[in-house]
């Protein structure tokens, strides 16, 4: 039967497909052999998501090795959910990337674009599906090194040393994850994530589970970009060609806070936070990151730039919720994971449509295109409404779940500051807004048309899913939340 | 504790910091990536010293053989040198473009280019 198989033809059918690019080299064929292979998989992890909402959590012991000897995939309600993000987007953004390709990348190296982008995604879903912590730096691995050759991609030379900054300080983030990991190895004599969470609070008071807890998270702290240790992020995502750009902001950070979710509810469980309180770290950092970035943003002149710090703070949302250790505050940090992925999507996309007209993303060149490309503007409108939280989008989705999570615990500053933040999300997306609807376009610039339909198509479709994931509620609370009270520990 | 107790732990320390520290202070781009590597072998150390047990034999069955040093992370290890090298090649391949592109490969030089670009 395949069906028993899925979870592995999820993380192994990009993985074979990349090679055949390289092969294929012709960018036409690449191209659709990506985009059957994205939406394959993105069947798969709807498949997926429909069996874990049925029948519960999926295992898969690889070559029918046990665990924990064998490496095991573990298919859940929360890794479903990042699964179906992931590849979902991955589909949106393939489907929309020719044009945008062939006007970023030389016609004889978009064979690579293809290549990596199917290892990343080979990457990303690999480290949501594994069950192994060492199997998930491999992975993690693969989804870094294609991500840094793909940032790269980009045209200016400054995409060059962005990826070699990223480079830098994504192995330095990696390998302190692999030395948090010998250590829990060196305590409990296994890798298994679950037979992890069964061996450590046998030995949780030690140094050395302290030092690997604190080693993980700087560790993947930089891989998400948080606040302080998101240098890395900026640049890369202002320079990396506008499609990578979607599909990482989409997809890369959020699979990063899919880890710390993973280790610190699934293998740490909740109540280390009452010996450790790491939450009340991240919680402040958040909050400064929610903060200063937002205001960061509001003086960028490029607006990919500007989106990338608007991005750090809204990691910063997604970490608040995770720090909040309830249920509502789990479930509101896994519902902006979701939801985030889809505004950033779109803005981005919004982003590549801009730069494939006006071969520039600075605010000040954007002047009179609300007329020019009123389908664009009108989506980069819808979409920035879902950033700042309006009411019916999924921006105001989480926002609420946020607060009505903070109001619980009773942490009225950090209540007060998540507004603060949305109302800072008001100025810096009004400053691409007036630019583009309220000043005419400069005399004597060239005549700019709406982008093209294959481009449109895709974009509006995440705006579009932007609005009916704020209306109907149902699909993805109901499942953030079941996710968020088994992790917690809550009886669901 | 007696000192230096478990010297290798040490050890590791010793060069983990030294990679590190070359990471942070060093601008020339490639000893940046030395550095890095420095830092990486540092961590294979460790892997490797973890798997020792006092004594310990290779893990082959044999007469009188009964105390085994584990494999498991050595073969762990083969995998992270695989990812070592992958992340050093790719890193030195990327400073050959910065250096067509910039014309140099101090960081500190690169740098203020940028700041200039982004005047």
């Amino acid at each position: 039967m395949i069906s028993a198989h899925l979870p592995t033809w999820q993380v192994v059918l990009p993985l074979i497909c990349a090679p055949l690019c390289v092969v294929l080299r012709r960018t036409q064929a690449t191209w659709l052999l990506s985009l059957a292979v994205s939406w394959v998989s993105f069947a798969i992890a709807l498949a997926l998501l429909q069996q874990v909402a049925a029948t519960g959590t999926i295992t898969y012991f690889l070559g029918n090795w046990p665990a924990p000897w064998g490496i095991e995939y573990k298919v859940d309600m929360l890794a479903a959910l990042v699964l179906v993000l992931v590849t979902g987007i991955g589909s949106v953004c393939i489907f929309f990337a020719p044009k945008s390709i062939q006007a970023e990348i030389p016609g004889d190296r978009a064979y690579l674009f293809y290549t990596m982008y199917l290892l990343t995604l080979t990457g990303l879903l690999g480290i949501v599906i594994t069950g192994d912590a060492f199997n998930l730096f491999v992975f993690l691995e693969i989804s870094s090194l294609s991500t840094y050759v793909l940032i790269s991609l980009g045209d200016s030379r400054r995409a060059m040393t962005a990826a070699f900054r990223y480079l830098i300080l994504g192995t330095v983030g990696a390998t302190f994850y692999v030395i948090g990991v010998g250590m829990m190895y060196q305590m409990t004599g296994t890798l298994n994530l679950a037979d992890l969470a069964e061996r450590l609070p046998a030995v949780a008071d030690t140094k050395t589970i302290l030092v690997a807890v604190g080693f993980i998270t700087v560790g993947f702290g930089l891989k998400l970009g948080l606040f302080p240790v998101h240098v890395w992020l900026p640049n890369a995502y202002a320079f990396a060609p506008s499609v990578v750009t979607a599909f990482l902001a989409a997809t890369a950070t959020k699979v990063s806070v899919y880890v710390f979710l993973r280790f610190y509810y699934t293998v740490l469980g909740a109540s280390t936070f009452d010996k450790l309180p790491v939450n009340e770290f991240l919680l402040a950092l958040s909050l400064i990151a929610v903060i200063t970035m937002s205001a960061v943003a509001i003086f960028q002149n490029n607006a990919k730039r500007l989106l990338a710090y608007s991005s750090v703070a809204q990691v910063g949302y997604i970490l608040i919720g995770i720090s909040l250790v309830t249920a509502t505050g789990v479930a509101a940090g896994i519902l902006h994971i979701f939801n985030h992925g889809l505004m950033k999507g779109a803005l981005f996309l919004v982003m590549a449509c801009v730069f494939y007209r006006i071969k520039s993303v600075e605010i000040a060149d954007m002047a009179g295109l609300g007329k020019a490309m009123p389908l664009t503007m009108a989506a980069f409108v819808l979409a920035g409404f879902s950033l700042i939280g309006v009411p019916l989008t999924v921006g105001f989705v989480s926002k609420w779940y946020l607060i009505i999570a903070a109001i619980e615990t009773q942490s009225w500053v950090t209540a007060a500051l998540v507004l603060l933040g949305s109302l800072l999300a008001i100025i810096y997306v009004w400053k691409v807004v007036e630019v583009a609807y309220f000043r005419p376009r400069p005399d004597g610039a060239t005549a700019v048309t709406e982008a093209p339909m294959i481009m449109l198509i895709p974009m509006w479709v995440l705006v579009l899913s932007n609005i009916y994931f704020g209306v109907n509620t149902d699909l993805t609370v109901g499942t953030a939340m079941s996710a968020a009270k088994a992790l917690v520990g809550v009886a669901p | 504790m007696e000192f230096p107790g478990l010297w290798n732990y040490w050890l590791v320390v010793v060069i983990m910091m030294a990679g590190f520290y070359i990471v942070i202070a060093q601008d020339n781009l490639v000893k940046k990536m030395v550095g890095l590597s420095i830092f990486q072998v540092a961590v294979f150390v460790f892997y490797i010293t973890i798997a020792r047990i006092d004594g310990g034999t290779a893990p082959i069955i044999g007469e009188g053989l009964s105390n085994y040093t584990n494999p498991l992370p050595h073969v762990l290890i083969l995998t992270a040198i695989v990812v070592g090298i992958s992340t050093t090649a790719l890193g030195l391949a990327m400073i050959v473009r910065i250096k067509d592109a910039y014309g140099t490969i101090e960081d500190d030089e690169i740098q203020a280019m940028e700041l200039e670009e982004d005047k």
